[in-house]
């Protein structure tokens, strides 16, 4: 996801920058860059989504189809989450079948909507152990400009949110409704620019940052899903300071998702 | 082509969706669309939604795949999950080969590749809504975005259907003709001269019949053509 290809002057500049408190787009270290949301343009999708954040754009697909439920859970509807990193997005993507960077962000992104119960998995059952709906969720990266996960799980929310159960279509009930949303999560990915700690940063910030810390927010400020990737570390008080930072710093995505919602 | 059906799709010369037999949906084009590809191309036709990028020229991988004496275009068409009614799986599958593969091809003939030894073009084409003549939707977005690149090339292709329904030769089929007519004849030309780059026929046509559907597909190319210029026209602040 990174670009591998950052000069050292340009790392030299960043990481200074950064000490200083300042970003290279003249944004505050924990400052997300403008994030615009807009639903509903794919007439072949329950719900759709295409949200910016600074120059990252991705489009999200929901797709609501009548399947068998886990034998672990007869009574809950699935969820799957895709993410396409699409080579025109970036020219460091390869076409191909999923690599691992595209698997972790589809589960990070999973987790951050699973484990807050965004969508009431119960409601989503048809016939007890026989058939429920399965949530397909579709993210498509079309230009990929740094901090893929909080733009995927802002998305992936936005979508949900725009989402209308195919009742008629199936033949479950003669009316379609929409998806029910019980709660909001909210990702603030982190990443280590020498020794400070950035909030959604750029690819070229990507490219010379060491760790990455993802933490995902309900609306009531609880935790609901982390990740740290990449190959740094974080010191514990950076890490604890980044949980804080996030639950003051996620506004700006909530209220834009809120916009939405009309 | 499923070819039989009691289904009228066509009505007193008045399609279904209240188009004539020789007319194209409606197209909209914009060029530079993305950020971070070197160039880009958004494309509406009827509700086909189509996004293309282009990179390079650039370094051939994987290596083995490199021309000493010029450069290769690596095309790649692909559907997303949710543009069609049934959930697609994601990725290339056996038609998404082919169409890539047929497309790189065409492009290769107008591309001035032998200026580029051993380096690719990458073309990458993403169908985010599909309702039938995706691929000539795809070509004709995927040229525009070559264009928008800066890539050096004799000419832009555009890419339409003709086909038959009801026994009639019609222009750009749309998502029930498409489902329930008798034949379909997705074409590409070079303008310019007037060669054709990309041909593929299924369904059911008398010789004459064929004739007719190149002339109308040729008519509908020529057509495109011009929404095509006007595209980069705007993009690059040229006449309005």
């Amino acid at each position: 996801m990174s670009n591998d290809s950052v000069s050292n002057l340009m790392k030299g500049h960043m990481e200074s920058l950064a000490k200083e408190g300042k970003r290279a787009d003249g944004r505050g270290i924990n400052e997300f860059r403008k994030v615009t949301i807009e639903t509903g343009m794919i007439n072949t999708a329950e719900g759709s989504s295409m949200v910016h954040l600074g120059k990252t754009k991705v489009l999200c697909g929901i797709k609501m189809l009548i399947g068998t439920p886990y034998g672990d859970s007869p009574g809950s509807g699935t969820m799957t989450t895709s993410t396409e990193l699409a080579p025109l997005a970036d020219q460091s993507f390869d076409p191909g079948p999923p690599r691992e960077k595209s698997i972790e962000l589809s589960r990070v992104v999973d987790r951050g909507i699973r484990e807050s119960r965004m969508i009431d998995f119960d409601g989503l059952c048809i016939k007890h152990g026989e058939k429920v709906w399965m949530v397909y969720i579709d993210l498509h990266i079309l230009d990929n400009n740094g901090n893929l996960f909080d733009c995927c799980t802002l998305a992936a929310a936005a979508a949900l949110s725009n989402t209308t159960i195919p009742n008629v279509q199936h033949g479950v009930a003669d009316k379609d409704v929409k998806l029910p949303i019980n709660c909001w999560p909210i990702s603030c990915t982190f990443g280590k620019l020498g020794d400070t700690v950035i909030l959604d940063a750029t690819s070229d910030e990507e490219g010379v940052m060491t760790a990455r810390f993802t933490v995902a927010h309900d609306e009531n400020g609880n935790l609901r899903a982390a990740q740290k990737g990449m190959n740094g570390a974080f010191t514990d008080a950076e890490i604890r300071e980044a949980v804080k930072t996030a639950r003051a710093s996620d506004n700006v995505l909530r209220e834009a998702l809120k916009g939405i919602q009309g | 082509m499923a070819g039989q059906t009691d289904m009228e799709l066509i009505k007193n010369g008045i399609r279904m969706d209240g188009r004539k037999p020789d007319e194209l949906r409606e197209i909209k084009i914009v060029a530079g669309v993305l950020d971070n590809a070197d160039g880009s191309c958004y494309l509406e036709w009827g509700n086909n939604k189509v996004y293309a990028g282009v990179f390079g020229p650039m370094e051939c991988h994987p290596r083995h795949k490199q021309k000493a004496d010029r450069a290769i275009v690596q095309a790649r068409y692909t559907m997303a999950p949710f543009s069609v009614n049934d959930r697609k799986r994601p990725g290339l599958d056996r038609r998404s080969t082919e169409i890539s593969y047929i497309v790189s091809q065409a492009f290769e003939k107008v591309v001035m590749v032998e200026q580029f030894p051993k380096a690719s073009i990458r073309v990458d084409m993403q169908v985010v809504e599909a309702h039938a003549g995706t691929r000539c939707a795809a070509m004709t977005a995927a040229s525009v975005a070559l264009a928008d690149a800066g890539i050096p090339m004799r000419d832009m292709i555009p890419s339409c259907a003709a086909g038959k329904v009801n026994g009639v030769v019609v222009l750009d089929l749309n998502k029930e003709e498409d489902n329930y007519g008798q034949a379909d004849l997705p074409l590409a030309i070079i303008p310019s001269t007037g060669e054709v780059v990309l041909l593929q026929l299924d369904g059911h046509l008398t010789p004459d019949e064929f004739e007719l559907a190149m002339d109308l597909a040729t008519r509908g190319c020529m057509e495109l053509y011009e929404k095509m210029r006007h595209a980069l026209e705007n993009s690059y602040g040229g006449k309005k």
